[in-house]
């Protein structure tokens, strides 16, 4: 390593084509979302009496808190583990988790019926309920994630308040307050960090417990008392591999060199945790003898090969490579298997495993729906462009700091 | 370096796994209840009676203020060509199906809430919205839904419906046992209507021998099963028919309560807040532990 890394705002043009589409995307479903607060969830949904979840739930919800997981796996690596060498992608996982969390919550808000009840689950609690688990882990987490980004909030402001005109007199007392913050938060910041850990482990797993209690409603391919289990391995195991897929996709939009080091060390990781998750899977599936609905094709079997196939195996080999390991590109294919096959298994365990009994037809997330959900995916990649190019997220190699290592040509001990 | 890191890291996510596993593997009694008390009432419905006049549909409408058609209008036995679920706008519906020993008769069911004895919206519901009555009706609290569906999803009878076209406090809409009425020693209203007795209201335990008694007296009449009486841990609403209940749409269900899994995993992990407190305490002490041995190596 040349330069020492260090955080920094990334300097680039903020509109650009894409920006534009994404702005598109997003004021899209600010039309849907008008209908569906105006006439009520059944105007532009397909959802019934029989379906009552659909894309909403099992995407913006559960593949949200799952494709989030990298935010508590680096915090548990970096942190407490205490990598040194994996700090530089602890900020930007965060900043994934903050605005994956702010997603489901939002995702969830839309859904709910009584959306001006959301606070209830803090007042009425029934303990019986993983929903309401879910529920109470996924706010406090989310606070947890806004508090952990408060430094990186105070380091950029921290004598830099500079309001003009009539606010100018907030100037000294705001940046008081900030380095009070600051102060603050350094000393307690473990307690956050361990419990932004147990809070993810609980909730990961407990969005498995969800589906459990459908019981015969549910497809047996996927219905077995340890769901929560492969929840939580599976966020695991996905958090490395979605950390690896956007560093490479944010470097490239952004255009920086990307840590291929880190990110290959990284991915190192991935491999055994597959082989956990593949193993609990298939000893589960043996003791239930549920191989055998694979013998039919139909659509649940289908898919269910198509997740395990896709998602596990093959970046399971994959990641075992060094080859892979070390090449951006295929690197990069290998992590968006795992986050393709973790999203197929949430889409799979709520929507093509739920079978109900009187189903008159069968659910597909209507236009609307799915509009909403892509234009809520579109205003996460902005605020994700917003954040990095203002606040100190992405390290990238700092000349200012050049002269400490300039003679530390062997940089990289091994 | 790259070894090291994983060794590290499978130490302790074994530990997690582990620490989760074994948690979740103790077993705990699923009842949300202590057994069906001694006073706990019932409706059994006797299948082989009813004659399908769907009175019981337009009493329910009426006592709920639910918009129905007039009465005689019910005597149109169209609506049969379709099976009907209950919904938003019926708490109850009947439906045909045909009669393998005697055709001239076809078997009318009526379908509705079936007020488990543990149920699983009960135990599901983010706010706990349901409640079991010892009486045994299963209510639904408008005060405190948030409007999350997860009842619906919990259901194995596939009862609660939601009221998709409201925009402003949607209702889950099931039977509700005619709480109200009853708390009033009046019948539930559909009971009181049914002109032929296909339902009798009573004590839950008096339900079960009379329906015994009836297929005792009737063997060739009555298939020999009591629907409810034990079907995931007994339901407060019984039922007798002339043929296989597979073939009169009731869904497959084990003895097992619907709650029994998800509330073992649930206690597991939050006994006494034990499990999560100790993981906060094995991180904080990981934490600690690789921060000085780091600061010890590097400065
Ligand atoms: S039938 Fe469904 S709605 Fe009725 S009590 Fe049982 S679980 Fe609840
Ligand atoms: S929709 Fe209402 S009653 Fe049903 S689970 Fe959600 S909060 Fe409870
Ligand atoms: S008990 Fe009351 S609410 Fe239930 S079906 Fe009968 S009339 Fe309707």
């Amino acid at each position: 390593m040349e330069y020492l890394m260090n955080p920094t705002p990334i300097k680039k043009k903020f509109i650009t084509p894409g920006v534009v589409v994404l702005l598109i995307l997003a004021l899209n479903a600010m039309v849907f979302l008008a209908i569906r607060f105006f006439f009520g969830i059944g105007s532009m949904t397909n959802l019934d009496n029989q379906h009552p979840w659909g894309i909403w739930i099992a995407i913006d919800v559960a593949c949200g808190v799952a494709l989030a997981a990298g935010g508590f796996t680096s915090a548990a690596l970096g942190h407490i583990i205490h990598k040194e060498e994996f700090k530089v992608i602890l900020r930007p996982a965060l900043i994934t988790a903050m605005l994956g969390y702010t997603f489901v919550a939002i995702g969830v808000f839309v859904d709910l019926g009584r959306y001006y009840f959301i606070w209830h689950p803090l007042i009425f609690w029934n303990g019986t309920s993983p929903l309401f688990e879910v529920g109470l882990c996924v706010m406090i987490y989310a606070t947890v994630l806004y508090i952990e980004f408060l430094p990186i909030v105070t380091e950029r402001f921290i004598g830099h308040v500079n309001l003009k005109g009539r606010l100018s007199f907030l100037n000294v007392p705001l940046d008081a307050i900030l380095r009070f913050l600051d102060r603050g938060l350094s000393k307690t910041m473990f307690v956050f960090i361990i419990a932004g850990v147990v809070l993810s482990t609980l909730h990961q797993s407990s969005l498995g417990t969800l589906m459990v209690i459908a019981g015969p409603k549910m497809h047996p391919l996927w219905q077995t008392p340890v769901l929560p289990l492969l929840f939580l391995i599976s966020a695991i195991a996905v958090g490395f591999p979605m950390i690896i897929f956007e560093s490479l996709l944010a470097s490239r939009s952004l255009g920086l060199k990307p840590e291929m080091k880190v990110l290959s060390n990284l991915g190192r990781m991935v491999g055994p945790l597959l082989v956990i998750y593949l193993a609990i899977k298939i000893i589960d599936m043996a003791i239930r003898g549920t191989y055998v609905y694979l013998t039919e094709i139909n659509t649940a079997s289908v898919m269910f090969m198509l997740e395990v196939v896709l998602g596990v195996i093959i970046p399971l080999r994959m990641f075992f490579s060094e080859k892979v390991l070390n090449s951006r590109l295929l690197l990069f294919i290998a992590a968006s298997l795992v986050v393709f096959g973790v999203f197929l298994n949430r889409i799979n365990n709520f929507l093509v495993a739920y079978t109900p009994p009187y189903a008159l037809n069968k659910y597909f997330p209507s236009i609307g729906e799915i509009s909403v959900t892509i234009g809520f995916i579109a205003i996460l990649v902005l605020l994700y462009r917003v954040i990095v190019m203002f606040f100190p997220v992405i390290s990238i190699p700092d000349k200012k700091l050049m002269p400490k290592t300039k003679y530390a040509i062997r940089g990289e001990e091994k | 370096m790259g070894f090291q890191n994983r060794r590290d890291f499978f130490k302790t996510s074994l530990l997690l796994t582990a620490g989760i596993t074994g948690i979740s593997s103790k077993k705990n009694k699923a009842a949300s209840l202590d057994g069906p008390s001694e006073n706990r009432m019932g409706v059994l419905v006797d299948t082989t009676v009813c004659i399908g006049c769907r009175s019981c549909e337009w009493a329910c409408k009426t006592t709920h203020g639910l918009p129905t058609k007039p009465i005689d209008s019910y005597l149109d036995r169209s609506v049969y060509d379709k099976k009907r679920r209950p919904d938003e706008h019926a708490l109850t519906v009947v439906n045909e199906y045909d009669n393998p020993n005697n055709p001239l008769l076809p078997t009318d069911v009526k379908v509705q809430c079936m007020h488990c004895e543990e149920p699983a919206c009960v135990s599901a519901c983010i706010v706990g919205a349901f409640t079991k009555h010892p009486e045994g009706a299963v209510t639904w609290d408008t005060d405190k839904c948030i409007g999350c569906r997860y009842c619906m999803v919990a259901c194995p009878f596939q009862v609660p419906s939601f009221e998709y076209s409201k925009a402003v406090q949607p209702k889950i809409m099931k039977c509700d046992f005619c709480f109200e009425r009853t708390k009033e020693g009046k019948l539930p209203a559909c009971v009181e209507v049914c002109p032929t007795e296909a339902l009798t209201y009573g004590n839950r335990n008096e339900l079960i021998e009379i329906a015994k008694q009836r297929i005792k007296r009737q063997p060739d009449k009555y298939y020999n099963h009591i629907l409810g009486e034990a079907e995931i841990g007994g339901t407060s609403w019984l039922y007798l028919a002339g043929q296989d209940f597979g073939k009169l749409d009731f869904p497959k269900l084990g003895r097992d309560p619907a709650p029994g899994v998800t509330e073992a995993i649930q206690h597991g992990i939050f006994s006494y807040f034990i499990p999560p407190i100790a993981l906060f305490a094995l991180l904080g002490s990981v934490m600690w532990i690789n921060r000085s041995k780091n600061n010890g190596e590097e400065k």
